[in-house]
């Protein structure tokens, strides 16, 4: 039987993957395979980095050298990892909460120092892994496990939060974008500086249940396209028509030193 | 311009203990340092930033505890040999990280400069947590130096430690002597006996990376070496695959434990003081031997057949040593600066053999020859 071209990318004992059906962590998966293909990565210089939670499940499915478990401290590693050994190339699978909760604090200072790490935020707008309870992007006013009666909360916007942080290059896609999604990911991969590519995705077993009152990954889907909206269109929408978009698209590019240490002589 | 310094500074120096751990920590070769300021400890770092860049290696100073201990696990598998330091407060940030670490066997040398809970002063207040901070089944090494030179001498011992059996090795230091300054020699470089972690001996594709025999920890390549491993917090089995499964947990955590309980041997340290003939014994370690052995030449003055054990490993518990020394004398006496955490220990392993009692001193001040003596006075009384 024929393998699948990108078969030799994933750590096979470790399948069949643990997302539930129709979960945009596994797509996520799909579009790292396919944008490390494209560019020929390395996989023996590869590390993934996981924390805890779903999309933190990743890199434990990549044919690469992969640190799980590590809760809201994957960019803590992945700074020991790269500043030890500047070659390899340390990509960081992190959840919302991982990068805006629990992990909040060290992405302002990876993104102040520009350190040379790939970050993909997959974002589900929940804490899918402990059962759908409220996160920092959780959007305003919708039920989670944690707000019955509505979310009283700002969401975080991760990608404006990295860019003022200092980030070299940062773009936000879903999972209703693959193409997109995918290309973002590439860039991030030969991007030198510290990358964040943010992926909305769907979670129909606990965002879709409790906040939008549907099971269907499709609906879902369906849901992050009607709220999205292109990056050029917004710079000429009504800021009030914003307020609870996805915009979609780069939104920083750009070259600066990259970390190399507190004390360099 | 960056200019080239020894790693090694052979020669006879005065220095400042906290510099002592630095060198102590160039010499048995560390090239990764992540810390966060914190007093007493800050002098370790300064001095690190230093000397670090200009002997080839990486100085980080995290955004937090928590940060600077995952760097170190990080650096440690991408090869690098690691060392934090910190005092008390901010000892109980890297408790996380120091769990993840035994989890994942990652070598790593952490010092800790005890301090009074928001002041300076001088304590033993750690001692257990040392011992217990990290959630989940542990069997932490824990080195306890008294001087100038010990500090030096024990951080070079904890990083072989570290290497050897891959797991994260601490260094309880004080207030006292980490801001002490006395003589240090160092030796010449062929003189040091440094440890360096066993790599592989197999391809990647034969090599199982956590089989190991039940008292041993497995060879560790660096991340970049081809071997693609996976490392997860979670149990693991001997591939490195995520499994909740009771018999790989039971088995993993039973390694993890037993390649430090196994090698009592290699890894307890301790020294005698007048114990040959004594009727009654002091248990000290760190700072506290210092006044204890002058107590006990005092007492020996007077009559009293007195001596010390002094603990330069405090975990694991010196438990034959402190067996052996309970068949000997008439009464142990424990002396440390906290409510007596350690003298809990002590007593369970030598209150089956001999009387026990406590020399206590919570204060933010160590004892002095005075009050030990008076203890030992009113204990032979």
């Amino acid at each position: 039987m024929k393998k699948h071209p990108l078969w030799k990318y994933l750590r096979q004992d470790s399948l069949p993957h643990f997302f539930c059906p129709g979960c945009g962590a596994a797509q996520v998966l799909n579009f790292f395979l396919k944008a490390s293909d494209e560019i020929q990565l390395d996989y023996d210089q590869l590390v993934g980095i996981g924390g805890v939670g779903c999309a933190a499940r990743i890199p434990v499915y990549l044919n690469a050298e992969a640190l799980h478990g590590v809760h809201g401290r994957t960019l803590p590693w992945a700074t020991g990892i790269k500043l030890h050994k500047p070659e390899l190339k340390v990509v960081i699978f992190a959840g919302d909460g991982d990068a805006s909760a629990i992990g909040g604090g060290h992405l302002i200072h990876a993104c102040r120092r520009n350190l040379d790490v790939v970050m993909i935020v997959v974002n589900n707008l929940t804490f899918g892994m402990t059962g759908g309870q409220m996160a920092p992007t959780t959007p305003k006013n919708v039920k989670t496990a944690t707000t019955p009666y509505g979310n009283r909360e700002e969401p975080f916007d991760i990608c404006k939060l990295a860019e003022t942080a200092g980030a070299t290059y940062v773009a936000r896609w879903s999972t209703v974008k693959p193409k997109n999604a995918k290309d973002a990911i590439k860039e991030a991969l030969n991007h030198k500086g510290f990358s964040l590519v943010e992926i909305i995705t769907q979670c129909p077993t606990h965002f879709g249940r409790r906040a939008l009152s549907t099971g269907s990954p499709v609906q879902c889907l369906e849901w992050i396209k009607n709220n999205s909206i292109s990056a050029k269109k917004a710079t000429t929408a009504d800021p009030q028509a914003l307020e609870s978009k996805f915009i979609l698209g780069t939104f920083v590019h750009k070259e600066k030193p990259v970390f190399k240490g507190s004390s360099v002589c | 311009m960056s200019k080239k310094e020894n790693k090694i500074r052979s020669g006879t120096h005065f220095m400042l203990g906290n510099h002592a751990i630095v060198e102590g920590a160039l010499a048995a070769g560390c090239d990764f340092f992540a810390g966060y300021p914190i007093t007493p400890a800050n002098e370790i770092s300064q001095y690190m930033s230093e000397r670090m860049p200009k002997t080839g290696g990486v100085f980080f100073q995290g955004e937090d505890e928590l940060c600077s201990i995952y760097a170190l696990s990080g650096a440690s598998l991408a090869g690098a040999k690691a060392m934090t330091a910190t005092a008390s407060a901010g000892f109980n940030y890297m408790q996380e990280g120091i769990g993840y670490a035994v989890a994942s066997e990652i070598p790593m040398v952490i010092v800790d400069v005890m301090r009074c809970r928001g002041e300076n002063y001088a304590t033993q207040s750690d001692v257990m947590q040392l011992r217990w901070g990290a959630s989940g089944d542990h069997e932490h090494i824990v080195l306890a130096p008294s001087s100038v030179q010990e500090l030096f001498d024990h951080t070079i011992r904890a990083f072989n430690l570290a290497e050897k059996y891959r797991t994260p090795v601490m260094v309880m230091s004080e207030t006292t002597i980490s801001l002490m300054r006395e003589k240090l020699v160092i030796p010449k470089a062929d003189d040091l006996d440094i440890v360096n972690r066993i790599k592989p001996q197999v391809p990647p594709e034969l090599f199982v990376p956590f089989k190991a025999p039940e008292d041993q920890a497995p060879p560790l390549p660096s991340f970049g070496d081809g071997y693609r491993i996976l490392h997860s917090l979670n149990p693991h089995d001997e591939n490195g695959g995520i499994a909740w499964d009771p018999d790989v947990f039971e088995k993993l955590y039973y390694r993890i434990t037993n390649k430090v309980q196994a090698h009592y041997d290699d890894i307890v340290r301790v020294k005698d003081f007048y114990l040959d003939d004594a009727d009654i014994a002091l248990v000290a370690y760190g700072s506290e031997t210092r006044p204890a052995r002058q107590a006990v030449r005092i007492a020996r003055e007077k009559g009293i057949k007195a001596g010390v054990l002094k603990l330069d490993t405090i975990w694991p518990v010196p438990e034959k040593h402190l067996t052996e020394l309970s068949k000997k004398v008439a009464k142990v006496l424990t002396v440390e600066m906290n409510i007596g955490k350690y003298s809990n220990e002590v007593d369970r392993v030598c209150g089956r053999f001999c009387e026990v009692g406590r020399v206590l001193k919570n204060r933010g001040e160590i004892h002095t020859t005075q009050e030990i003596l008076h203890a030992i006075e009113e204990a032979v009384k």
